[in-house]
């Protein structure tokens, strides 16, 4: 048995493992929040009510229509991101303009709309989501097993993480959004249509939180309040990360699942707090965060 | 708002404050007096939001960790509750100074997430110390006797009690916000570059706000767990952040006593719809929805606007009529 300060191996790669795959999940939320505000200039509160949606769309359409996971994957943020479409335009359009703080607190009180039906609908305990045959079971990495659905997790983050980033910084459209990040008006001045390219971006942010959720079904409860814990931890992310950058906010989320995993191996009591005591000495040291350019 | 209506509207609502435990069977005591800790809650809270213009998301914090210290002082220190209270708000305050500090390091969004963040930092404090009893909560919390006299047991003198704290509060408030230590706050709400520039130390007026409303809404917290004898997980919540949120939001977080209307109105929510269950959160959230998007200003403040208005018309229609006059 290999020790490392006192704790096998095993143990250790086993949290790392788990960490790495909780931060997936803070990559892929907090790129969407990054995303939004980017060009919506909205912290979108609801980023965890979306992120619930979509776990527990999929656990419907498998329980009412006997759709398994390959076509959650797909039906899930459709829906959601449709709804976010709706959401963008009759109700974010409205504070356009207004102090940033009003759309925290519109699209907080979604959630306590969102959640309340949710619960209404289906009660507060949880949900069992099974994970598709194809991806049951484990594999021996050599130094640990580990479940097959959870390298899944991984490999997929990873992939949604790429393809946003290609997407972004390597296509014309993403050129297009960043113009509208850095100059809207300039570039609504060059008749590209702003507007419609915010809509699409917060459809495009609540379908990548959507994703998220289906992607935690099989692995986490589905419940109502799934997401709001999760949502809290992220806007820590986000505080440390800064808001400013894409790909900072998917490399913080990432870290901090794999710092949180390994205080579960040291000391498992400060676990549920370490994200935020992070965030309080990264407040003190660089108070604009570790990717941040400006100070907002 | 005209000054007699003010003054003829807070007379008869003392007067009716003052009634209220003599007809029980009107309305019941004890939510007049879970409306007067919230209405102190709501107003502490908006020295930093309507005041100061800073959205703390973290207020829970202060009225819990307030709230669980006076328990813990009642009950498992077994002393008078002069010393709990006391005990609760310097706890608040404390903490508040230091999530001031921490917070007020970045400003607007920012840091409305990061006062999220450390107030679920201190819940998860609270989910883990051995005296909290976690999920149950501190229970059966003792009242006993305020300074060896006032015997808090009985019903009258415990809602007299919590009267005549929430009334010296408030006032405290008033004070405070009509002080010059209140115009300073205003100057940063304003343009926070320009008391800078006048030479004002903004950050320490900054984490001053932040101390007295955090003390303030410690004493609301103190007096919660006095009255309803219990300390739970649910005054640490976001929940409760939000709550008071909405609740200054919807009163007017413009006027001084304004929350104290909107917290009124949320209690009386929760308090009569309570038979709906899951349905009164779906409200609540609609409501917060509504007033982000219709009603910025608030009863106090439509219906402030809405008088103004009234006068500036009568006050332009007299001059027109001087003028006529002169012609």
């Amino acid at each position: 048995m290999i020790d490392i300060f006192g704790v096998p191996l095993v143990a250790l790669t086993g949290q790392i493992m788990l960490g790495i795959v909780n931060g997936a999940f803070y990559a892929v939320l907090s790129l969407g929040l990054a995303i939004i505000f980017g060009i919506v200039k909205v912290v979108n509160f609801a980023h965890g009510a979306f992120f619930m949606m979509g776990a527990f769309i999929s656990f419907l359409l498998l329980s009412h229509l006997n759709i398994g996971f390959w076509g959650a994957i797909f039906i899930a943020p459709l829906i959601v991101g449709a709804l976010g479409i709706v959401v963008e335009r009759v109700l974010l359009r409205r504070i356009y303009g207004l102090d940033p703080i009003y759309g925290l607190l519109l699209t907080f009180g979604m959630v306590l709309v969102i959640e309340g039906g949710f619960r209404v609908a289906y009660g507060s305990s949880g949900q069992i989501y099974t994970a598709p045959d194809a991806l049951r079971g484990a594999v021996n990495l050599g130094f640990m097993f580990m479940p097959i659905y959870r390298l899944f997790v991984i490999g997929a983050a990873v992939v949604i993480c790429a393809v946003t980033w290609i997407v972004i910084e390597r296509t014309s459209l993403g050129a297009r959004l960043r113009a509208a990040t850095e100059r809207p008006q300039l570039t609504q001045a060059f008749g590209i249509n702003v507007p419609l390219l915010m809509t699409l971006t917060y459809g495009a942010g609540v379908a990548l939180a959507a994703l998220a959720g289906v992607l935690a079904a099989p692995i986490q409860n589905v419940s109502p309040s799934m997401g709001s814990e999760l949502v809290v931890i992220v806007f820590a992310i986000v505080v440390i990360g800064g808001l400013g950058s894409v790909s900072g906010a998917a490399i913080t989320g990432l870290m901090l699942g794999v710092i949180e995993g390994l205080t579960k191996v040291f000391y498992s009591e400060a676990s549920t707090i370490i994200v935020f005591l992070i965030m309080a000495v990264v407040l003190m040291v660089r108070p604009a965060g570790l990717f941040g350019r400006e100070e907002g | 708002m005209p000054r007699s209506l003010a003054y003829s509207l807070g007379a008869a609502g003392l007067l009716a404050l003052i009634l209220v435990p003599f007809f029980p069977q009107v309305i019941y005591p004890v939510f007049v007096m879970r409306v007067m800790c919230l209405a102190l809650f709501a107003c502490a809270f908006n020295i930093l939001l309507g005041q100061t213009g800073i959205l703390s998301f973290g207020h829970a914090a202060f009225f819990g960790s307030s709230a669980y210290f006076c328990g813990y002082m009642l009950k498992e220190q077994g002393l008078s509750p002069e010393i709990a209270i006391l005990t609760g708000v310097v706890s608040a305050s404390l903490l508040g100074a230091g999530i001031g500090a921490l917070a007020t390091r970045r400003s607007g969004i920012y840091l409305a997430m990061i006062t999220l963040a450390l107030s679920q930092l201190v819940y998860f404090l609270f989910l883990r110390l051995p005296w909290t009893h976690a999920e149950d909560g501190m229970q059966q919390i003792p009242r006993g006797v305020f300074f060896g006299v006032l015997d808090l047991n009985s019903d009258k003198t415990l809602y007299f009690f919590v009267l005549i704290l929430t009334l010296l509060a408030l006032a405290l408030i008033h004070r405070i916000i009509h002080s010059p230590f209140g115009e300073v706050l205003r100057a940063i709400r304003e343009h926070e570059p320009r008391a800078k520039s006048l030479g004002f130390p903004v950050a320490r007026y900054k984490i001053l706000a932040f101390t007295l409303s955090a003390g303030l809404a410690g004493l609301a917290g103190s007096l919660k767990a006095i009255i309803f004898q219990v300390a739970s997980l649910r005054d640490v919540h976001w929940s409760m952040s939000g709550d008071v949120i909405l609740m200054t939001l919807l009163g007017g977080m413009n006027s001084v006593f304004g929350p104290a209307l909107g917290a009124a109105l949320i209690s009386a929510l929760y308090h009569y719809l309570d038979f709906l269950g899951g349905w009164v959160t779906i409200m609540v959230g609609t409501i917060f929805i509504l007033c982000v998007l219709a009603f910025r200003k608030g009863i106090v403040g439509e219906l402030q606007a809405a008088l103004t208005t009234r006068r500036s018309d009568t006050a332009s229609n007299d001059k027109k009529d001087s003028e006529n006059a002169t012609n």
